[in-house]
Order: structure tokens, then sequence, then C-alpha cells
């Protein structure tokens, strides 16, 4: 038996205390992206997780509404909508004193009508003689609305706001933007660690040296490629296989690295073996690295495609900014500054940005991890 | 562009290269290795093939734009005239500069930092208890967001309502609560780079915790139990014992975050723009590439500024990496 010591304890709730701050945050954006869009604009998402209560104000309809019933005119109603779930913990028939009756009492207005409620809000408004106002008279309501959530946010930010078709932009960025350094950088680690070639070293040594170059040393230099490339073949300079190359670019140094710390770890003979039966370079690469590299290709490949997905500056800068071309990132961007109110659509955007990220966080950390842990250095 | 054409584009590029390398080589494969002069011939031929692709974009995006950068930052704002020290000239007497400098510093003292402590203390905690994973995988979590994604939760956290109305960012409401007036955050000078700060402490501390994770349980075991035996406390182990032990890996970790910090851009961006202060070198540069058409002399000083900043790192590395192949 382990003993239960007070530094235990007071370790663990030490632990507890940043885990509970670490998560909040996102909870709190993931909470509030469910949550109906006015209520999200006057209460803090905290509130939205008990039961709470809520006081309204209800104008019942006027002598149009009323039908003749058991010696009595009538006015049925209902307060809410239906399936909110309230429930009517008092009512007043006065401003001054909403919470006089409780549900099942009769409230008796000057006039001598009654009113009657139930817990889900419908009421009974009668009177001896005919109504003759053409408005009502006001109910005040105290009632507890329980937990409550909408996927309307989601629905509304996918298809009206451009956020499915940014989503959309963004997988069509970072996919090729991903495999095909994947592809480069494999041949090019391959023949880094396995052939023999004048120039070699340097050429390591170079790619150790990239690796922690700031990409904002190629932005200017390849922007005026693009632009001059653009001018003279009648393109668009900002396009999607420009931004490919610009993310396969900027990649490729700790990819190759990355990859090259792999092969190295593969044993020599294997190699040897297969070359005295006659194999060629791309015999060995194809059936025997390949094969061999898938759970490295994992960690890789992840790393990259999170890095792409989650990208700003090279999207803004290699892309137009119109809705057939804008990633997720930068439409986020530009709804904090266009929509920096509508909490709703910044919650749930920023949410749908997240999923493809935490998808992969969850289902393959492991290789996520193994790649970090690899020494991932990015320029 | 439709949704359909996205897809084929995206289908073509990626088929490109796979047909580049499965033709060329097969190719190769064809024709090589039937006498030795061909075999001789089919390896160096073999070798141009697998390094070009990678070569070239290693050529175009990093190479040739470093030198580029230099040059341009000593001509006009069009890269037409030679204009000697001249902008250097102007960042040195830029107020902006000098802010962005004064806060990349701050950044890059407390970032690297404090990610890195509390990733070393977290790794400890959650060392050797039940739920520790959890709490790490939680902790790590932030690594997966994006830095937009992360400043929308941020903002959201530090969303200022006057005093009157009900908080309904969980920073004003907790002030409130103990009866303080709320604030608009990130808008106090100076101060409010710390509460950006805190987002990048948030993201990176994960970062740090999963490399201390690992580096942890390579402390030989017998160690820490002679130390306890010897009766001396945890946090006497934490402080004599493990963190001597884990030097190399907290230098790696707080280099690692160091080159991110140097760069950071997303966060200031998505959250002020660099107003009320916060600006950094990284989005003056981002700002110089478009403000007035472009300059291109004033943003590559910027660039080289940065790329002042790891330079000793890249030293370091290749140093490391000189002995490694010596051995």
């Amino acid at each position: 038996m382990k003993k239960i010591s007070l530094s235990s304890i007071f370790s663990q709730l030490l632990l507890l205390f940043f885990v509970i701050i670490w998560i909040i945050p996102t909870f709190g954006l993931f909470i509030s992206s469910l949550r109906d869009k006015d209520l999200l604009a006057i209460s803090g998402w905290w509130t939205s997780l008990t039961t709470t209560e809520i006081n309204e104000i209800y104008r019942m309809p006027g002598m149009e509404a009323q039908i003749e019933e058991d010696g009595y005119f009538k006015i049925k109603g209902t307060l809410f909508e239906e399936n909110s779930g309230k429930k009517i913990e008092s009512f007043g028939i006065n401003s001054k004193k909403i919470n006089e009756f409780k549900v099942g009492d009769i409230a008796i207005f000057k006039d001598e009508s009654e009113v009657i409620l139930d817990e889900n809000g419908n009421y009974e408004w009668r009177s001896k003689s005919e109504f003759q106002k053409k408005k009502g008279k006001r109910l005040f309501t105290t009632s507890l609305s329980p937990p409550s959530f909408t996927f309307e946010n989601y629905r509304e930010v996918l298809f009206k706001e451009g956020i499915g078709r940014a989503f959309i932009n963004t997988m069509a960025v970072a996919l090729p933007s991903t495999l095909i350094p994947l592809i480069i950088c494999s041949f090019f680690a391959y023949s880094l660690t396995w052939m023999k070639f004048y120039g070699r070293d340097t050429l390591l040594a170079i790619i150790i040296a990239s690796l922690v170059v700031p990409l904002q040393m190629s932005l200017i230099p390849i922007l005026t490629i693009y632009n001059d490339f653009g001018a003279l073949f009648g393109v668009a300079a900002k396009s999607y296989p420009g931004v490919w190359m610009a993310h396969t670019g900027f990649g490729l140094a700790s990819t190759t690295f990355l990859l090259r710390n792999f092969l190295k770890s593969l044993p020599n003979e294997m190699m040897e073996a297969a070359k005295v039966d006659g194999a060629s370079h791309y015999d060995i690469f194809l059936r025997i690295i390949i094969p061999l590299s898938i759970p490295a290709f994992a960690s890789i490949f992840i790393l990259q495609f999170l890095w792409c997905w989650n990208d700003l500056l090279v999207g803004l800068v290699f892309l137009d900014q119109v809705p057939s071309e804008i990633i997720l990132t930068a439409k986020l961007k530009e709804l904090l500054g266009s929509r920096g109110e509508n909490w709703e659509i910044l919650t749930t955007g920023a949410f749908v940005s997240m999923t493809v990220p935490l998808f992969i966080f969850f289902a393959l950390q492991r290789y996520f991890i193994r790649g970090l842990v690899a020494g991932s250095v990015k320029g | 562009m439709t949704i359909l054409n996205l897809l084929f584009i995206v289908f073509l590029g990626i088929l490109f290269f796979v047909t580049y390398f499965h033709i060329s080589n097969l190719a190769l494969d064809a024709y090589g290795g039937k006498s030795v002069r061909r075999y001789n011939f089919e390896n160096s031929i073999r070798v141009i093939i697998f390094i070009a692709p990678a070569f070239i974009v290693l050529f175009i995006f990093i190479l040739y734009p470093v030198f580029e950068t230099v040059r341009l930052s000593f001509y006009d704002k069009f890269g037409r005239e030679f204009v000697g020290l001249y902008n250097y000239k102007w960042a040195i007497g830029d107020p902006e500069f000098r802010r962005s400098i004064l806060n990349n510093f701050v950044w890059l003292l407390v970032v690297p930092t404090l990610s890195t402590f509390f990733g070393l203390v977290i790794a400890k905690l959650a060392d050797n208890i039940w739920w520790g994973s959890i709490a790490k995988s939680i902790i790590f979590m932030p690594m997966a967001i994006s830095f937009v994604g992360a400043g929308v939760i941020w903002k959201f956290i530090y969303e200022y309502r006057g005093p009157g109305d009900t908080q309904i960012g969980l920073l004003n409401a907790i002030i409130v609560s103990f009866g303080y007036e709320p604030q608009a955050w990130v808008t106090i000078p100076f101060w409010n780079n710390f509460f950006l700060m805190a987002i990048m402490i948030w993201i990176q501390t994960g970062l740090a915790l999963v490399i201390f994770s690992a580096a942890l349980r390579s402390i030989p075991k017998e160690m820490l139990e002679a130390a306890r035996i010897d009766g001396a406390s945890e946090l006497k182990i934490f402080f004599s014992i493990i963190i001597p032990y884990l030097e190399q890996t907290i230098l790696v970790i707080w280099t690692l975050i160091t080159i991110i910090v140097l760069r950071i851009f997303d966060i200031i961006f998505a959250m002020t723009n660099g107003e009320w202060q916060t600006g950094v070198l990284a989005n003056l540069m981002y700002d110089w590439m478009f403000r007035g058409g472009g300059d291109s002399g004033r943003g590559s000083v910027l660039a080289i500024v940065i790329m002042i900043g790891v330079i000793p790192i890249l030293a370091w590395n290749l140093y490391k990496h000189r002995q490694e192949q010596k051995i």
C-alpha cells in the first residue's frame, strides 16, 4: 500500500488547479457556441450550465381572442414556445409585485376578471362579462430555465457566414501542403542518408541552418517572384498551387530533418543486402523504406498538417482574401474585425476551425507527441 | 472556383509529384545497370532525380530569399535604387520600431521562461499519478489549436462591458464579483502585453510538458530512491537532482519556444493588430509589406532584425551538428 501523504495530496490539488485553468477557456468557448445567441450576449456562459431564474413580462391578447365557454368569456394561450423547458415558479399581475402568486393560484384583476396559470406557461384568462379592450393585461412571470443548447449557431456560421467554404478551402490548402513535402522530402532524406554524392554534407548543414530561419526572411522576395510570375504569364499571382509550394518550402527543412533522423536509425545491412540482390535505389525506396517509415510518416504528416491548417501568415500573404480562397484562420480574423460583438458567430467559427485539429489530437495523439519529441524545430 | 474544380486541382497537384518520381525512376531502371559505365551513370542521375525537386524548392523558398532580403534592405521601397544604410537609420529612429523591439524582448524574456517552468512543474506533478495522463492531455491540447482560434478563446475571456452591465467575459466577471471595476484588459498599455503573452504560455506549456514527460522517465530510478532514503524532501529532489539532470532538455525547450516567440505574429494580429502599443517585429514587418503600397526596404530590415535573433541558435545548432558528424 502506498501512503497517502500530505505532499501527495497537495501536489494533486496543484495539478488539478492547473488542469482547470487550462481547460476553462476552451470549455467556455464550446459551451458558448451551443447557446442561444440572445442569451449569449447578455449573460456569462457559466450561467447556462445550471438552472437559472428568468423574469419575463408577457402581454396577453385582447378581445379578439376571446371565446365563450361554460358561461365565461375566456382567452387562452401559452407563454412559452414549445419545448422551451421553462417552468413557472411564481407570477404577478402588477409590476410592483411580480411574485405575488404561485402556480395554481387564481389572480384577480381590478375589473374582476381572473387568470390561472399552470407551470408550463398555459394560461386561462376569464371573465363573466365580455372583454372590451383591444390590448390584453400584462403577466409578470418568474420561471426556472434548465440548461438548453442549440445547433442554430453552427447552421448560421457554416452556411451564411462563409465558414463552411473557408473550411473546404483550408482543407484544399493543408492536404497538398502536407503531402507534397512528404513526397519530395522522403526522396531527399533518403539520398542524404543512403546515397553518396559530392556536397552531401554541405546540403545537410544547409538543412540544419534552414530549420531556424524565420519565414519572414522569405516573404518579400517570394511575393515578388509570384507577382512577376503572374504578370509574365497573365495568371493570378495568388493561387492554391502557390500556397502549396510556399508551405512546402517552409516545411521542407523540418520534414527532411525529421525523416533523415528516422532513416538513419534503420540498419544499413538491409540496404546492402537488397543492393546485392540487384535492387535499384528506387526499388529499395518503394519496397523497404516506405513500409518501414509509415509511423514516421504519420508523425510528420500530423505536424505539418496541423501547421498548415493553423497557419495564418502564409494564407494571408499568398492567397486572395475572397470567399473562394480565404482560409479559416483569415476568415476568423476578418470576423473578429467585422462581427466583433457577435460572439455566437466568433465562438462557433473558432470551434469549427478547431474541429479538425482536435480530432487529430484525440485520435492520433501518440503520433503527434512522437513527432514533437523527435525534435520538431520549424523555421 | 467551385468546390469540384478545387478538388480536381488538389488531386492534380499531388499526382504531379508522384508521377514525376515514378516515371523518371522507372525510365532509369529500364536503362541502367547493364554495364559498369551505365551503372555509374545510373547512380549519378538517380541522385539528381531524388534531390532535384527538394533542392529547387529549398533554393527558391529559403536560400535565394535570404540573400535577396539582405540585398533589398539596402534598396529603396521598390527595390530599385541603392540607398545604403537609409532603411536601417529609419528603423533606429522609428518609435514604432523601438516599441516593437522592446515588446519582442519582453516576450522573449517571459514566454519561454514561464512555459518551460510550467511545463516542467506540471510534468513532475503528473508523473506517477493515476490521472496524470488525462491531465497532461488537457494541458497539451492547446498545442493543436491555431493561434487565431486561441485568440478568439481568450478575447472572449477578456471581453469588457461597461461597469453597470452584466460581464460576459470570465475575467471581468470574477473581478466584478470581488467588487472591483471591470477593465478593458487588452487596451491597458504595457500590461496588455502580458495578457497576450498569457495566451502564448497557455499554448506552449503543452510543448514543454510532453518533452519533459519523456525526459523525466529517463532519470535513473535508483538515483531518486537513494535520495529519498537519505531523507531528501520531494522539493529538494526536484531542485537538486531533477533540474540539474534535465539541464540539456530545459535548454532545448527554451530555445525551441524562443524561436517560435521571435516570429510571433498571429496572436497580436488577431487580438489587437498592434494597437495599444502591443506591436512586435513580425507585425510591423507585415504592416510594411503592404503599407503605402508596400516598402520592401523597410520590410526587409525588419525581417533581418528577426533573423539576427535566431543567428546564435543557428550557430549553436550547426556546431552541435558538426560534433555529431565527427563521432
